[in-house]
């Protein structure tokens, strides 16, 4: 089991994440945040933990968890 | 659950003021984690520039000292002259480092001050508006070549990592890219790199880092990564250059 966390009121929406998590997970939220993004979030599923979102992120805004 | 992945000691839980999809918050988070890493926090000086990355103290939970427009490294050979203990090290755009800056870069290398410098080649002059800088690309558009660079008229994109190359001071020289989630973990490897080399005080080490730069370049995120890896590492080719 592992699973992502994404600050949404620090996402700016670059949607980097988006584009680079293999299980396609992240997904862009139809509201926006209060700085006036549009964040993305995790939708859960079969997350690997293999960190390629908090890689990419500029913002450093996602964090990744892992049980095993 | 454990933590994987998480934001480094050494870097500030702040938003940064930095553009979507920026280059800059990567590259700042990769040096953290390398101070970390060499648990050198605690003597670790940073000499931040003049340009987008002018505030990296706000970031950094580590001394900081803001150094005029491209002096950085004049400022450094001070600070590391002084306190030789000290683990010093520069974060510089191209328009600091690259124009206004050269002779110190130039002078500080040749030198072989036992110093580290991460090296931010976004192409571009981010901070003042997406002016042309020494390192954009021929025919690249910005606000002061809207037809594109043209080598007769503004010269040739200036290349750092192959103009230091031959100098016998230099230890360390890489360019890395911030253009997948593979050159974000080959650039900090990079950066481990010319970190350790001054704990083993081996002299001049610099990282070029080709960073996104989406909203002067006019494009989305992943458009500037993808024009990075397709387009800018023609003209800047990546690896070792010493
Ligand atoms: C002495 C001096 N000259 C000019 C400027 C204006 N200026 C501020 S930042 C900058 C260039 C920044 O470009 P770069 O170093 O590439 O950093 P970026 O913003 O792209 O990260 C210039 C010319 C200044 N602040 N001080
Ligand atoms: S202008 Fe360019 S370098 Fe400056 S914060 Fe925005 S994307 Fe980053």
């Amino acid at each position: 089991m592992a699973e992502t966390k994404i600050n949404r009121e620090r996402c700016k929406g670059c949607q980097l994440c988006v584009a680079v998590c293999p299980q396609g997970l992240i997904v862009l939220d139809k509201s926006l945040n209060k700085r006036g993004a549009q964040p993305v979030y995790f939708k859960g599923g079969k997350c690997t933990a293999c960190g390629l979102c908090f890689q990419v992120c500029p913002e450093c805004c996602i964090e990744v968890f892992n049980n095993e | 659950m454990k933590k994987a992945f998480t934001r480094p000691k050494s870097l500030r839980d702040v938003e940064t003021h930095y553009c979507p999809g920026c280059g800059h918050g990567v590259a700042q988070r990769l040096v953290c984690e390398v101070i970390d890493q060499l648990g050198i926090r605690g003597k670790t000086i940073a000499v931040c520039p003049v340009g987008c990355a002018v505030v990296a103290y706000d970031y950094w939970n580590f001394d900081c000292c803001e150094a005029a427009h491209g002096r950085a490294l004049a400022v450094a050979t001070g600070i590391k002259r002084v306190q030789p203990d000290k683990f010093v090290f520069t974060y510089q755009g191209d328009g600091d480092l690259a124009a206004i800056g050269t002779a110190e870069t130039v002078h500080t290398a040749n030198r072989g001050e036992n110093l580290s410098t991460v090296f931010i080649n976004n192409a571009i002059y981010g901070m003042t508006g997406g002016q042309m800088a020494p390192t954009t690309l021929l025919n690249q558009k910005t606000a002061t070549t809207p037809l594109g660079r043209d080598a007769q008229r503004e010269g040739y994109p200036l290349k750092v990592c192959e103009l230091l190359s031959r100098l016998p001071g230099v230890a360390f020289l890489e360019r890395v890219a911030l253009d997948s989630a593979g050159g974000i973990i080959k650039a900090k490897r990079a950066i481990h790199q010319a970190f350790v080399n001054q704990l083993e005080k081996k002299g001049f080490s610099l990282v070029e880092i080709l960073s996104p730069c989406p909203v002067c370049w006019g494009k989305s995120a992943l458009q500037a990564q993808q024009w990075l890896k397709e387009e800018m590492v023609k003209t800047f080719p990546l690896g070792r250059y010493k």
